[in-house]
């Protein structure tokens, strides 16, 4: 077995908040740099870029975990990745469904566009993907179960967005595979004020805007080789298998 | 003022937590970030808020709330009925929504 980087929170150019330069091509070009082995696509609500990254990454040697970041109806932001492109699809179609019918404004919020590998713009995205979905934070977590996906709340530490500040402490049958800290504290640091997250995984991740920030913060996976099923098996400590956040 | 003493007035429909329907009114408070609420709210209170987690029945219990109002129409999960009914918060429900349905209530608890 052996020690794998992984930051499993960045945004494409698709999230309307994402930089330009967070096109598929240098977001690859920029890992390889940093010297990551597994990264996570994670845009507001949309799955759009994942395929393009992963077959772009997979060139590289680097192994994508290939998700969302939804918001849910409390306005709770969680990360959810699934393992294969029919799992992804459900998933892209249930945000699809439940995202509501309000129109981006790219001079308010930024664009949401979807390139090709020379950059090219493929796709635009009109609704405002940073809204939050219909389903609540419960349902959000059923579904991506039901779809065999890994469920992560993303940034716990957070004064926004957090399942903190939206829902003021962890609901009492949290169903999570994990939970993100961001880099602006460590797992040892949050959890010494709140000794309830004992017992769940904690990961720290990038949440990559721009290509410089991408591998900031990591985790470490410990893991036989990147793939879906090491990952969990990671999370959940079992056959040898963690993860350690330096 | 109890909250028995508001509901026709404000026009409000009983979800849940009947055996709270006597707790006395303090005054309000208005916040749909639950943080804010652990952090602000005060005993007594009526918390008016569109969130409809089960959470919101744990944080009204902390802070020891009134009644929770929930704006809108919004139907609130099995799970919050529940724990509204355990814990004896009265769940209460408007159309209005949250600016309205708040200058209502201040103009009654201002009478007091």
């Amino acid at each position: 077995m052996n020690f794998f980087r992984a930051d499993l929170h960045i945004h494409t150019v698709l999230s309307p908040c994402g930089d330009l330069e967070m096109s598929p091509v240098n977001i690859v070009s920029e890992a390889t740099m940093k010297g990551l082995d597994i990264i996570g696509i994670t845009d507001h609500n949309t799955t759009r870029h994942c395929e393009l990254i992963n077959k772009l990454a997979a060139e590289k040697g680097i192994f994508v975990m290939q998700g969302a970041e939804v918001t849910t109806k409390e306005e709770v932001h969680c990360l959810a990745f699934f393992e294969n492109t029919d799992a992804l699809k459900k998933f892209q179609e249930f945000l699809d469904h439940n995202l509501p019918e309000i129109m981006n404004d790219p001079a308010k919020f930024g664009y949401q566009v979807q390139v090709d590998e020379n950059d090219n713009v493929v796709y635009e995205e009109k609704k405002l993907l940073i809204n939050a979905i219909s389903k609540s934070f419960e349902e959000t977590e059923a579904f991506t179960h039901s779809m065999n996906g890994i469920f992560i709340p993303a940034h716990i530490n957070r004064k926004k967005n957090s399942i903190y500040s939206q829902l003021g402490l962890l609901p009492g049958n949290l169903n999570a595979d994990a939970l993100e800290v961001s880099k602006a504290t460590t797992p040892e640091q949050f959890a010494s004020i709140h000794p309830e997250i004992n017992g769940f995984p904690l990961i720290r991740n990038s949440d990559a805007h721009w290509p410089g920030d991408i591998g900031t913060a990591f985790t470490v996976f410990f893991l036989k080789k990147p793939s879906f099923a090491e990952i969990r098996l990671a999370l959940k400590g079992d056959n040898g298998r963690k993860i350690i956040v330096e | 003022m109890k909250i028995t003493d508001i509901l026709t007035e404000l026009d409000l429909k009983i979800i849940s937590g009947h055996k709270g329907l006597s707790n006395e009114i303090t005054g309000g408070y208005v916040s749909d970030l639950l943080s804010d609420v652990i952090g602000n709210a005060k005993e007594g209170q009526v918390w008016i808020t569109l969130q409809t987690h089960q959470n919101i029945i744990a944080v009204g219990s902390l802070k020891d709330i009134s009644a929770i109002i929930i704006v809108k129409g919004f139907v609130p999960e099995t799970a919050t009925i529940e724990k509204s009914n355990i814990e004896n918060i009265p769940l209460l429900s408007t159309e209005l929504d949250t600016f309205n349905i708040t200058g209502r209530l201040f103009e009654l608890l201002q009478k007091e």
